[in-house]
């Protein structure tokens, strides 16, 4: 499909979903907004090892593969053990509130690229779609779909540009890291100064209205900096003034949030460099469920994903390849945890992608398709065309509570 | 509406005001490169030779400490030198761009200095991707593509940034006796980053007999870049359908040259150029041009930034791109009067200060892209809430911490912006409350950003 095609087939879906007579329950419930459910989106760029963070030890093929790599320590369910570098979500995993998705991976088949990899992953689209074709990112056209949000509702966090959120659903994104010392007449000459060019003045009216917030809400939030969960988590600065900031957001009146945490690509020395990775992703979710409080974090669903998995061999350098399916985490109150899900297609030579990667065995936009259906009420064609245009969705899994 | 003196500045180089007798012709910014790299020695920055010390340092460091369990003087001395190296090459890189008298040189050079991305992955190595722009970039800025392609695929910084350092063919002596592998990074990235694009035609099988045809190639501490033969895949390998085979590094520049020639890189690399110089959406009548003074020339630099530089529609009134942070700097440091001596008298801490960790602030931290792709060019993916916050911060408060004295805003704008100031820009700037806000807002300008 060329891109024009298929940007057209968005448009014609979009403009006919408004009048479309199944569409009423998501018009009505847009009334108040996505109710009371979070969804949290961690992009994992530079592909994660799933194999390596949640490990099958009762696979027999699995130790011959990874004879360098250190064997898992916390044992799961169904013969899978938790990296160690994970080892304070112990807690979540015990309380029902952590999950893990295996042998899962996007459409994206070998050519093992990061930026094409991330680019199919952000956009949700499949292999029929010419990569970076796509214009807007899966999270944004869940915005779209859902008619009347404010810009508030949905927040990209960080530095870093989220495509996944990006597109013409109204959106926000910030860092908390800025602060600016205006006269009220700078502002009002600045937005003068923004206002013919319609990208300044959108980013820059933002700029100007997130800097005055943060001013008011800095004093209120000065929360312990120690570790959530004594000697299995270290704070990491960056993370908690995300996480925090983040927090915020989502006690008031935002509903959506997408991060992207990088540092998995582990091409050698996996043994020390995972690790590293592990515990920034490990503090988010602590900070986010510590910093967000437990009703809100009883209504939240945060699933972490990557690009693709790595090599299920270990390589001459004591690291992976980019390989094909990996894992996918999903933490939050409103997850019925304490499983690892999806179907274990063994890791025998004849049973891997290619004689090389773990096969795949489920399109990770199922299960993202799945947790948007369970929290919001998205019917299914809408899922099916428009935010993840082809996929079939399946059978419910049953991921929420 | 912008003049040709105003576009050659800020599409071309960093901006007005130009220095006397500056180039704003097509023919004469060409001829701006066919001069001696006057920046280069009047702001040196050192080379993998004069690095390697560094690099020694660290390595004797690390081997002291792991014979002794504690931590080794001689590693933190390395450290220290190392990023001591790489603060005087950034206070150097700005020094070049502020001085320039032809901004298109070093625009180039952060041009391809992006395009063959290298970061540092640990403190010792920092001084490595100062070195690959001296080695590798500034001496082939201008003649067949080839040459730069080979000269920095060979560098130190790049195969260890890409990990070459660690592949090793498994057939190869030393493969079979460490039981050692293959790793693809490098190999990957040199077909699909620099040269044919992502998603051209090769297949996973091509990745692979490249990463084989790689092997062999190492640094280290000692002597920089060697050559290995004993970690060297044996036999013929088979990229696109070519076969190469032979002994040293003969088989590893062919098949660089090959893909430098293939028609895939011409499109990639002309198309990346106009999209950096010209707009996200470049004209295909320019790019089409490019692509055949490419052909045309054998993949000769010079002529493909000629056909651009000539083309009308690289000269077009409407500026769409967004400058990036660096550039943003770079631009308002030099409407401010800001030269290399000035800079070279300030001490680090308001270098880095003022500087390096603003520019971090608004998405682009010093040689830190975050990954072998560098930089995006898209206007939308730096003109965000938090990159808008960061540039209007730095337009209110730096200005005043670089010069003693701030101009009058207006003059400044008349300045630095020419004819593009605009009336409704004009009008703001005269209304601000005091200087410093009126420089401020100046710079946070729609007008200033874009280029």
């Amino acid at each position: 499909m060329e891109r024009r095609d298929f940007l057209r087939g968005l448009g014609a879906i979009a403009c006919s979903a408004a009048a479309h007579p199944l569409m009423n329950t998501v018009t009505l419930a847009s009334g108040r907004g996505l109710g009371d459910h979070r969804l949290i989106v961690v992009i994992l760029r530079g592909g994660m090892d799933g194999l390596d963070v949640v490990q099958p030890l009762q696979d027999p093929d699995f130790r011959a593969l990874r004879p360098g790599l250190p064997a898992a320590a916390l044992p799961l369910t169904g013969g899978f053990a938790l990296h160690e570098g994970l080892g304070g979500l112990a807690p979540l995993w015990q309380a029902g509130e952590l999950a893990f998705v295996h042998a899962t991976s996007t459409p994206y088949r070998d050519k093992r690229s990061h930026f094409d990899g991330q680019s199919l992953l952000e956009a949700g689209t499949g292999m029929d779609v010419q990569v970076g074709a796509a214009r807007d990112g899966w999270l944004n056209r869940m915005v779209q779909a859902m008619p009347g949000l404010r810009a508030e509702t949905a927040y990209a966090f960080g530095r870093e540009s989220m495509p996944l959120l990006t597109g013409a659903g109204p959106t926000l994104s910030w860092t908390p890291e800025v602060r600016l010392d205006l006269s009220a007449q700078g502002r009002q000459l600045l937005e003068h100064v923004f206002h013919d060019d319609p990208l300044f003045r959108e980013a820059g009216g933002q700029a100007l209205r997130l800097s005055e917030e943060e001013v008011e809400m800095g004093a209120a939030a000065a929360p312990a900096s120690g570790p959530l969960v004594p000697g299995q988590d270290r704070p990491w600065r960056d993370v908690d003034l995300l996480a925090d900031f983040a927090a915020t957001r989502l006690r008031g009146e935002t509903r959506i949030a997408a991060f992207s945490l990088s540092g998995w690509d582990t091409h050698r020395g996996q043994a020390a460099a995972l690790p590293r990775a592990l515990s920034r992703l490990q503090r988010l979710v602590l900070r986010l469920r510590h910093q967000s409080g437990a009703q809100v974090w009883g209504r939240t669903v945060l699933m972490a994903m990557t690009e693709f998995g790595r090599t299920a061999r270990e390589n001459g350098s004591g690291g992976t390849d980019h390989g094909t399916a990996g894992a996918m985490l999903i933490a939050g109150g409103a997850v019925a945890g304490g499983r690892v899900l999806g179907r274990w297609p063994g890791l025998a030579e004849a049973d891997l992608y290619d004689r090389r990667d773990l096969m795949p065995t489920s399109d990770l936009r199922h299960w993202a398709g799945w947790a948007m259906r369970g929290l919001y009420g998205l019917d299914r064609a809408v899922l099916e065309r428009q935010v993840f245009p082809g996929l079939d969705l399946g059978s419910d899994p049953g991921l929420l509570l | 509406m912008s003049d040709q003196i105003s576009i050659a500045a800020r599409r071309f180089g960093y901006g007005l005001p130009l220095s006397e007798g500056a180039a704003t012709s097509p023919g004469a910014i060409l001829a701006g490169l066919d001069t001696a790299d006057d920046m280069a020695r009047i702001w040196p920055v050192p080379g993998m030779a004069e690095v390697l010390p560094i690099l020694q340092h660290a390595q004797a460091g690390r081997r002291e400490r792991r014979m002794t369990g504690a931590p080794s003087e001689t590693y933190e001395t390395a450290v220290r030198l190392s990023r001591q190296v790489a603060r005087d090459a950034a206070r150097a890189t700005i020094a070049r761009a502020l001085d320039a008298p032809c901004g298109f040189r070093e625009r180039l050079v952060a041009f391809w200095s992006d395009h063959f991305t290298v970061k540092a992955r640990n403190p010792p190595e920092a001084v490595l991707p100062e070195a690959m722009v001296t080695d590798a970039i500034r001496p082939h800025l201008s003649g067949k593509f080839a040459d730069l392609l080979i000269a920095a695929t060979l560098h130190p910084a790049m195969l260890v940034y890409l990990d070459q350092v660690a592949s090793i063919g498994p057939g190869s002596p030393f493969g079979r006796r460490r039981k050692r592998g293959l790793n693809e990074n490098l190999a990957r990235e040199v077909v699909e980053l620099h040269t044919m694009g992502v998603g051209a035609g090769y297949g996973q099988d091509d990745v692979r007999q490249m990463a084989e045809l790689l092997t062999g190639l190492d640094a280290t501490a000692a002597e920089g870049f060697v050559f290995r033969p004993n970690r060297a895949e044996p036999g013929p390998e088979t990229v696109l359908g070519r076969r190469y085979d032979g002994e040293g590094l003969e088989p590893v520049h062919a098949v660089l040259r090959d893909l430098a020639a293939r028609p895939e890189t011409a499109d990639h690399l002309s198309r990346k150029l106009a999209v950096h110089f010209v707009a996200d959406e470049p004209d295909p009548a320019l790019v089409a041009a490019m692509v055949q003074a490419w052909r045309d020339s054998d993949g000769t630099l010079r002529a493909v930034y000629g056909a651009m530089l000539h083309h009308p529609a690289a000269w077009g009134a409407e500026m769409r791109k967004a400058r990036q942070p660096f550039d943003f700097i770079i631009a308002a440091c030099r409407a401010l009067g800001l030269d290399g001596l000035r800079l070279a008298s300030l001490p680090d801490r308001p270098v880095q200060r003022q500087l390096i960790a603003p520019m971090a602030l608004m998405g682009q931290r010093w040689r830190g892209p975050g990954g072998p792709d560098g930089w995006a060019e898209d206007a939308r993916a730096w003109i965000t809430p938090q990159g808008m916050a960061a540039r209007i911060g730095w337009a209110m408060e730096s200005p005043q911490r670089l010069i003693r004295d701030l101009p009058d805003p207006r003059d400044l704008a008349q300045r630095s912006l020419g004819a593009d100031a605009g009336e409704a820009l004009l009008w703001a700037v005269a209304r601000a409350e005091t200087r410093r806000e009126g420089v401020g807002l100046l710079f946070s300008s729609p007008a200033f950003n874009r280029r």
